[in-house]
């Protein structure tokens, strides 16, 4: 537990040397409003219900387009490793897909779905699929023959196979492929947000940034990056129970 | 013999690298295992009595000649033949009694039999209070001693046994065969047991079939039987000559298969 503490230490100091920076008048405050102020914005935003609202806005676009990501990405991996014709057809398409940088398809996504939440989770499910995919893939295929014999061996059909030795032997690359997944689908969501929305937090930090309201704009920069923490430590204890049988 | 349990007949296998040619793995073998009869594959490594087995189990399709179980030739895998590898093949994201029920859920027996199945075949292997404990937390010899009760629990008729004890230290082996010889001796099922270990296949097995080197075919069959009870086996008179006499007839192509691959 202290030692917990103390690694946050850095952190601490990092939050005084804002402040002391700020009101010491070394960096001008438009730049860099003092930590006092950005916390004094963050309740205000949080009482007037601005922050809740947009919150609840990114969250949702965020889980549906992660959600539809995980599930097709991980079964489109599972039979591109098992299914032959399935990898013939699919893997240059996710080679050359793969490297594109998936913020070039905002643009592309409003203009097929407009500005609401269906671009958004459009644009996070293509960004975020191919981890997912790719992760399935190499953890399918990683399966090990002896394993596969002996569920086929003791009555196991290969669906059932697929299901019981597969998708548990691809586990622990399909967690980590979700893992950055998930670090993605924060990153898309605010620069769409932040292009192209009428509401979510980077739609909220875009507004607030135009209107000059700094100390605002900073409380909702915070507000994302503490979500985007909390969610990756949340997911890495999740992850660990999932495989807990690999100690 | 009344009836074969598992008749091969003229059966060779290549086997395909990913790259480079194939390589002719068995050649023309033929072997009759009868009813709860126990037999060795004995061989140099290489020598495709591994192959042999995978065949009989129905992982790899018969290309040449022809395997049958009790008359019926094999088409794929199936309950009626268990297997245990070398190295465990433990479900490792199951527990011991999750591995244990994994046959006997597929039977679709009702869940209290299931249980209570589960249960008699970890206490006759000796895992009793390890029931909920994960392979990777187990030593060798208990991961082993799960993967023969997850085999037994569903009652195979044969058991396919490939180089069962391999991974294990020698003082462990000698427990686990001992354990397997008083198994067979109550349960009776047909066993194929492949292995390069002289002693082992003596001790073990009724007869054994000993194999040449690549491509693999029976060189010989040696009968086995004499009394294996006797606490001073490894030192009486029958054991040891026979041991003599398999290892003239491994000998050679111990050497065959060392020489091949220099």
């Amino acid at each position: 537990m202290k030692a917990a503490l103390l690694r946050y230490v850095p952190l601490v100091l990092l939050a005084l040397a804002w402040e002391a920076s700020a009101r010491s008048g070394l960096v001008s405050t438009l730049a860099l409003p003092p930590l006092s102020a950005v916390v004094a914005a963050w309740i205000d935003l949080l009482r007037d219900g601005e922050l809740i609202s947009n919150g609840a806005a990114s969250l949702w676009r965020a889980g549906a387009g992660l959600f539809l990501a995980i599930g097709i990405g991980a079964t489109l991996g599972i039979f591109m490793a098992w299914w032959r014709p399935v990898n013939v057809v699919l893997s240059p398409l996710v080679e050359m897909f793969y490297p594109m940088p998936k913020s070039a398809l905002i643009p592309v996504t409003v203009l097929w779905l407009g500005f609401g939440n269906g671009s958004k989770i459009l644009l996070i499910l293509l960004g975020c699929m191919l981890p997912v995919t790719i992760g399935a893939f190499n953890g399918a295929r990683s399966s090990e023959q002896a394993l596969v014999w002996s569920a086929r061996s003791m009555g196991a059909n290969r669906l059932r196979m697929l299901w019981d030795v597969v998708v548990p032997s691809a586990m622990p690359e399909l967690l980590n492929g979700i893992r950055t997944a998930l670090a993605l689908s924060f990153i898309l969501l605010v620069s769409s947000e932040l292009i192209a929305a009428r509401e979510g937090l980077g739609y909220l930090i875009g507004f607030l940034g135009a209107s000059g309201t700094y100390d605002a704009m900073f409380a909702v920069v915070l507000t994302v990056a503490l979500l985007g923490f909390f969610a990756d430590r949340s997911y890495l204890l999740v992850m660990r129970r999932i495989l807990r049988w690999r100690e | 013999m009344a009836q074969a349990q598992i008749t091969i007949e003229g059966v060779s296998h290549r086997y395909r690298p990913p790259v480079g040619r194939p390589v002719l793995a068995l050649e023309d073998v033929s072997l009759e295992v009868g009813i709860r009869e126990f037999v060795a594959l004995l061989g140099p490594s290489g020598c495709g009595k591994s192959t042999l087995l995978y065949l009989i189990g129905g992982f790899l399709p018969t290309e040449s000649g022809r395997i049958l179980i009790e008359g019926k030739p094999v088409a794929a895998p199936g309950p009626d033949r268990g297997i245990v590898f070398q190295h465990f093949a433990l479900f490792p994201w199951k527990t011991v009694r999750g591995n244990v029920l994994y046959g006997l859920e597929r039977m679709k027996l009702p869940r209290e039999e299931r249980e209570k199945r589960a249960q008699s075949f970890i206490d006759l292997v000796g895992l009793t209070g390890f029931e909920d404990s994960y392979p990777a937390q187990l030593s060798g010899g208990m991961r082993q001693r799960t993967a023969l009760a997850r085999t037994l629990a569903f009652d195979p008729k044969i058991l396919l046994m490939d180089e069962p004890f391999g991974a294990l230290d020698a003082q462990t082996r000698g427990l686990m065969q001992a354990e397997l010889l008083s198994i067979w001796q109550r349960s009776r099922k047909t066993v194929l047991f492949v292995t390069h270990d002289v002693q082992e296949a003596v001790y073990l097995a009724e007869r054994v079939a000993v194999m040449s080197a690549r491509p693999g075919r029976i060189k010989a069959i040696v009968d086995t039987r004499f009394e294996k009870n006797d606490t001073n086996i490894f030192k009486a008179k029958a054991f040891v000559d026979k041991v003599d006499e398999i290892w003239n007839l491994v000998r050679i192509e111990a050497i065959k298969a060392q020489g091949g691959r220099a």
